[in-house]
């Protein structure tokens, strides 16, 4: 048997595509509530947003053993955040669904299919710090980068929508995205600095680091410069608002795919200090694997 | 109140391994799962260098974080301290094997035999299928600390109802029983040794104590 982390077997894309699809769908429906005066629009962003969460339990659903059983994950909402975002479900499809055949408007339901979007959204995040075994996710900052990712990739695809639908794309949707960016750029930040400051499996940090690189070009900055050149030489819509949303939606998912997928590392072995025989002396422990 | 618990003493070890073979024999895991396992750390630099040899396995934590991300109640802790899981009802997604940081659980999703797709007889004999598709891990022999409580034995003392490893361990690394009763094996041996418990800043309360040097 290994002692240093390796990497788990038991969670691998099907997983990984729960908090993809759901970050994306939840977040689209928080910024599908700025397109409740357009009916068209908003039933195109609100069942997208439906799909999506669909798509990502019908994809754990997938990866379980026992999938008939799959009923029983309502039995422990006492502890299990898994119960609690399985809870949730329901009601955000149901709101969901009923703000979709009103089209939106100033009822109540967009708002309520929003709000248990972020519930969900947030019960995600806290799926992941109750993962003790895998350092990577328990991190408790990994809650604000969930939420704050899926805010981003709501508030791209919402951009890529209303760039295709009929009408106007609301200006301050692009200052929206921007803000999202920013947030999720302190997080990321946050969560990289808290886990090499802790200490976290070297594989899991050269992973984690490795993909950070790019991200911060590619995932940041490219859609960052985009929206603020929109901004700066044109009327903040369009094209450029359209493709910073593709980047930012595109990159959040490859920063979950890349966490939930590639960094979940398990916690290995470690001894705090070795067993002495005979008249052996005292040595340190080892903990192998580790950055610290 | 009861909470069994094991006890390793490191000084002791030698990684033979018997331990892991009891366990296979008596609990009929599949060739690619070991509920008892030795791992074997090699440390330092030559020409001080040191192999220790360490039994792991699910530490029955006194606050289990694969009991509590259980969607389904199916992993549960009885009054005894024993951590164990309701096959019926676990779903197999896989949580509770991600929350454990002690890589404890498993689950495997197809039958297999020591030599192929063809069991032995005792393999047929003993193939449960409730454990396909489930997690399993080691239990503390279960069904022998439940013996005790009928015929009026002690786990940890009469072999019939101390958990298979213990009873294998040719060099007696290991040793079972209540730590809240004062007289019992491993409650003396604690209180004659120094003693840590694995990862214990993650707050899981093990009720696996490793020995590694007198007091």
């Amino acid at each position: 048997m290994r002692v240093a982390p390796w990497h788990q077997t038991n969670w691998d894309w099907r997983a990984a595509a729960n908090f993809m699809c759901g970050g994306s769908g939840t977040g689209l429906m928080l910024f599908a509530l700025f397109a409740t005066d357009t009916p068209a629009t908003y039933r195109v962003m609100a069942t997208l947003a439906m799909v999506l969460v669909a798509a990502g339990l019908s994809c754990v659903w997938l990866e379980i053993g026992r999938p008939w059983r799959a009923l029983n994950v309502f039995r422990h909402p006492q502890t299990s955040w898994m119960t609690r975002e399985g809870m949730v479900a329901p009601f955000y499809f149901g709101c969901g669904a009923i703000a979709v055949w009103v089209g939106g408007g100033e009822g109540i339901f967009p708002i309520l299919a929003a709000a248990l979007g972020l519930l969900f959204l947030y019960c995600q995040g806290r799926i992941l710090t109750a993962s003790k075994g895998i350092p990577a996710w328990r991190e408790p900052k990994i809650i604000a980068l969930v939420i704050s990712t899926g805010f981003v990739e709501g508030a791209g695809l919402a951009a890529l929508i209303f760039t295709v639908m009929p009408g106007d794309t609301p200006r301050w949707l692009a200052i929206l995205l921007l803000g999202a960016l920013i947030l999720r750029r302190l997080a990321w930040t946050r969560y990289k600095d808290a886990l090499t400051q802790k200490g976290a499996p070297k594989k899991a940090l050269d992973v984690l680091l490795g993909f950070g690189v790019g991200f911060d070009k590619f995932g940041q900055l490219l859609p960052g410069i985009l929206i603020l050149g929109s901004l700066l030489f044109g009327d903040g819509t369009g094209a450029m608002i359209a493709l910073a949303g593709l980047v930012a939606f595109g990159s959040g998912w490859s920063l979950k795919f890349t966490i939930v997928a590639r960094a979940a590392f398990n916690q290995g072995f470690a001894l705090p200090v070795l067993p002495i025989r005979g008249q052996g002396k005292e040595m340190p422990g080892v903990k192998p694997g580790w950055s610290k | 109140m009861t909470r069994y618990i094991m006890t390793a003493d490191l000084r002791r070890c030698i990684g033979c391994q018997t331990c892991t073979a009891s366990c296979r024999q008596t609990n009929a895991t599949p060739p690619d799962v070991q509920w008892r396992s030795v791992i074997d750390v090699e440390s330092g630099e030559y020409p001080d260098v040191r192999r220790s040899f360490i039994p792991v396995g699910c530490q029955h934590c006194g606050d289990p974080p694969c009991m509590h991300v259980c969607p389904t109640t199916a992993t549960y802790q009885r009054d005894d301290g024993l951590v164990e899981i309701d096959y019926d009802k676990c779903i197999g997604c896989g949580y509770c094997a991600v929350a454990c940081p002690y890589q404890a659980r498993h689950i495997t999703h197809r039958v297999s035999f020591a030599y192929g797709d063809t069991p032995m007889a005792s393999e047929e004999a003993r193939l449960d299928p409730r454990r396909t598709s489930v997690a399993t891990k080691c239990t503390f022999c279960m069904d022998r600390v439940d013996a005790a409580k009928v015929n009026g034995l002690t786990p940890g003392v009469d072999p019939e109802v101390t958990p298979a490893c213990v009873n294998s361990c040719i060099a007696g690394v290991l040793a079972f029983g209540d730590k809240q009763d004062p007289d019992s094996n491993v409650s003396k041996l604690l209180a004659e040794t120094q003693h840590f418990r694995m990862h214990e800043e993650l707050g899981t309360d093990p009720g696996f104590y490793y020995i590694w040097d007198k007091k």
